[in-house]
């Protein structure tokens, strides 16, 4: 027995631990994407298949280079890279030129991630800071929009999606023309609505066939991951829903004052990346403050600054530039909504 | 797990009051809790340290070749905040020696060696009456009897019973929320001993000048409700419920807030709002040896996990070595993983010659495999929350880790209220980058207390 007793291995309290780990919640966000991914391989065909592949390959080598270049053992068995990878590749626009997207995905992990310390240390979200590189790098075919359930999706790409690195991009304008003969405009809903004061119906929005990026048509789609994500307590849905409430709000006081100029809330909600950014990407925990109370401030924020970015902005979509500027605001939300400790209050009416 | 889903359907669960916050871990109480309280026979030796609570090492009053009868006074309190050690067994005084504890640091301790053919009967036996008790009175009897916290803090019993003159204690809060998984120490106690509990409680609530008790359980000891509904006496000045079943739902901050929505205020006694807590098994124990003027000599505990063969909840004389009780129960060879104490805050032990104590209510012993979830890396802080959403006093443990993380100790104490910590490790549990934060607090907590010392 007492050879038994050499044995034994000393550890501190607790000794024991939920069964949640940084992996294990990693992978399920991932699995919760794929539902996602795999409607827009449906709706858009198989250039968004290549871009998502494109995405997730570059986001994954990014960090595994970063790490070996600076003599740390590769973090990508973690999942959160993935989460990054295929992320980016949905919040672009389905016909979105791969080697563009590769440039964006290496700029978003090397840059938005690495370059602050890998996981746990980004202060933006790494997609977000890929799409926003994008945005500015590669403007035109950053908003340019293809037609969905284009009947030759699963044979052929998009034209634009195989354009040579630094080639003058391929025109997409006359094979937009030639699969959507009906007088398409490419435009998506959003920008309907701001120029035109053309409104979607709503179920058209919540089911996702409308044009917009890759991931981001399919509302409803993306809440049932979310609530998945929920129920499995990996996702915080406070966020979510003080994004959604807010931006609901906010433009509902807009829609009451004019409601021929300003959309109505059910639009605003389901219209646009807004979805999947209050479902995937505000809830991206690294980004977002740890305070119950910031939590709703940080949500609220990114609901407010999207619909006024939409109404009164020179674009006609705002969610990403939203959740950007409330990540920086993050550390500084947490740090003035300390939480009141058990007992605090009572001290100070004693003093 | 399992407890959130049969819990999430019952009516019941939903009308129990419990505190914000804390965590659920597997209870595991299945080995013990329907077993019976039994004896274990007596070791050939038996290791009793001078300290076996918070405060003073007690005193020696004999010395070594001399025979003690069971029960007698071998050491007295070293002060206030100490209490004296009776001798457990019939024996001879063989020696003091320097010996390992479940705390970790060498104690001086008597080792006394047990006459075999002896009945082992007690041999203290003066009945007093507690009602001719002055209040005064009782709180020194209470020290004479030599009790502790028997949750496991150790805290001499007696100094609760003084407070500060300007508080007063009108509700007195019996402790038998027994959270930490696997124990069924008090749970047993409840079940078998409530009539010993309600006649402590009444002992305490007179030294106190108490109206009313109210003993506290949680919904998994329902039984232990009945029992002691069926003692309680008829004034109804003493009263049970039962809270949900959470942990740390046991920290005495914790159980008053659940039993009377009243927070203890930050870095107070609960007598500053009138309560005053006490465990279960101390509060039976009390019933029991102070009418008859007797020493706390013996303690129930739970020894249980999976690499015991017999586990169960058995009396064990103070100063068992741990050797002995594992000889006696069954010991698998693959045990690897010893636990004095509870999951959440029990200590490992490395040596089976640490004795049991009197703030020992239980005995983990786990094997190889019930170690295998545990992963042995850790990722950074990913601001998850879940520590913010496990931690029972409302701190902010990612901040407070992080702040760890570069030594800034004061810091933590100053602006993040480090001191309100009081180590239940909720945070650690939940943290699924398995960032030892519970570890860091403990290791900020004491060096700040050095702080001064080096300065002066």
């Amino acid at each position: 027995m007492s050879e038994s007793a050499a044995n034994v291995i000393l550890r501190t309290s607790p000794h024991f631990r939920s069964h949640n780990r940084v992996d294990t919640i990693m992978r399920n966000v991932v699995y919760a994407l794929l539902p996602v991914c795999a409607f827009s391989v449906y709706q858009f065909g198989i250039s968004v298949l290549a871009l998502l592949i494109t995405c997730t390959a570059t986001c994954l080598l990014t960090e595994h280079f970063v790490c070996k270049l600076s003599g740390k053992p590769s973090t990508t068995n973690d999942w959160s890279v993935a989460i990054t990878g295929l992320l980016l590749g949905l919040i672009l626009p389905p016909g979105f030129p791969l080697w563009m997207a590769a440039v964006a995905a290496i700029f978003g992990v090397g840059i938005g991630k690495m370059f602050f310390g890998g996981l746990g240390f980004n202060i933006m979200n790494p997609a977000l800071v890929g799409r926003a590189f994008a945005q500015a790098a590669f403007t035109v075919p950053a908003t340019t929009w293809t037609p969905f359930m284009a009947e030759n999706r699963f044979t052929d790409f998009i034209p634009s999606t195989l354009t040579m690195p630094f080639m003058k991009p391929v025109p997409v304008a006359d094979w937009i023309a030639s699969v959507s003969p009906d007088g398409w405009t490419g435009a998506t809903p959003l920008a309907l609505m701001k120029f035109d004061q053309i409104s979607t119906e709503p179920v058209r929005l919540m089911l996702g066939t409308t044009a917009g990026s890759a991931g981001e048509t399919s509302a409803l789609l993306i809440l049932i991951c979310g609530l998945y994500l929920v129920a499995r307590r990996m996702m915080d849905w406070r966020i979510t829903f003080s994004v959604l409430l807010t931006a609901g709000a906010t433009s509902g006081i807009f829609y009451m004052i004019n409601p021929a100029v300003y959309p109505d809330p059910i639009f605003t909600i389901f219209s646009g990346g807004l979805m999947l950014g209050a479902v995937f990407m505000a809830t991206d925990m690294v980004s977002s403050p740890v305070t119950p109370l910031g939590i709703w401030i940080y949500g609220a924020l990114i609901g407010f600054i999207t619909v006024i970015i939409r109404l009164f902005g020179g674009l006609n979509e705002g969610v990403m530039y939203a959740i950007l500027l409330a990540n920086a605001c993050s550390p500084l939300i947490s740090s003035f909504t300390q939480p009141r400790i058990y007992g605090a209050l009572a001290k100070k009416g004693a003093a | 797990m399992m407890h959130g889903l049969k819990s999430l359907f019952d009516p019941a669960h939903w009308m129990r009051s419990t505190f914000s916050h804390g965590v659920h871990p597997e209870e595991n109480k299945h080995y013990t809790a329907n077993k019976p309280i039994r004896r274990l026979p007596f070791p050939p030796e038996l290791v009793i340290p001078l300290s076996q609570h918070a405060g003073a090492p007690s005193e020696m009053v004999v010395h070594p070749g001399q025979e003690v009868l069971r029960g007698q006074l071998i050491a007295k309190a070293g002060g206030f905040v100490s209490v004296p050690q009776h001798a457990p067994a019939t024996g001879v005084i063989k020696r003091v020696e320097l010996m390992p504890t479940s705390k970790g640091p060498r104690t001086p301790s008597v080792i006394l060696e047990v006459y075999p053919g002896d009945s082992q009967e007690v041999r203290y036996f003066e009945p007093r009456d507690v009602n001719a008790m002055s209040a005064k009175e009782i709180a020194q009897a209470v020290q004479d009897t030599g009790l502790v916290g028997l949750g496991g803090a150790a805290f001499p019993t007696h100094v609760k019973l003084s407070p500060p003159k300007e508080h007063k204690v009108h509700t007195v809060l019996i402790n038998g929320c027994e959270c930490e998984p696997f124990l069924t120490t008090d749970h047993r106690i409840m079940v078998e001993q409530a009539k010993d509990l309600v006649s402590g409680t009444q002992i305490f609530m007179r030294a106190l000048g108490a109206e009313k008790a109210i003993i506290g359980t949680e919904e998994n000891k329902l039984d232990a409700v009945e029992a002691i509904e069926k003692v309680l006496p008829a004034d109804g000045s003493i009263t049970v419920k039962a809270v949900q079943t959470k942990y740390p739902q046991g920290a005495e901050k914790m159980l008053a807030k659940a039993l009377m929505d009243i927070e203890i205020p930050s870095g107070n006694f609960p007598s500053s709002v009138g309560l005053a807590v006490f465990n279960v098994s101390s509060t039976a124990q009390l019933g029991q040896l102070l009418p008859r003027s007797q020493g706390i000599i013996e303690r129930v505990v739970t020894i249980t996990g999976p690499g015991v063969d017999r586990p169960g909840n058995y009396i064990v004389p103070i100063g068992t070595p741990l050797r002995f009780i594992l000889d006696q129960l069954g010991f698998s060879g693959t045990a690897q993983h010893l636990i004095m104490g509870g999951p959440m805050m029990g200590g490992t032990v490395a040596s089976l010659d640490v004795p049991i104590t009197k703030g020992c209510g239980g005995v983990l012993v786990l094997t190889e495999q019930d170690m295998r979830g545990i992963q042995p890396n850790s990722y950074p802080c990913i601001s998850c929350a879940k520590c913010l959403e496990a931690c029972p006093m409302h701190l902010n443990p990612s901040q407070l880790g992080k702040l760890a993380y570069k030594h800034r100790y004061e810091e933590m104490a100053e602006s993040f209220h480090l001191n309100d910590c009081f180590e239940c490790g909720c945070c650690s549990f939940v943290c699924p980058s398995n960032i030892p934060l519970v570890q860091y607090f403990r290791i900020a907590k004491s060096s700040n207390r050095q702080a001064p010392k080096k300065a002066s």
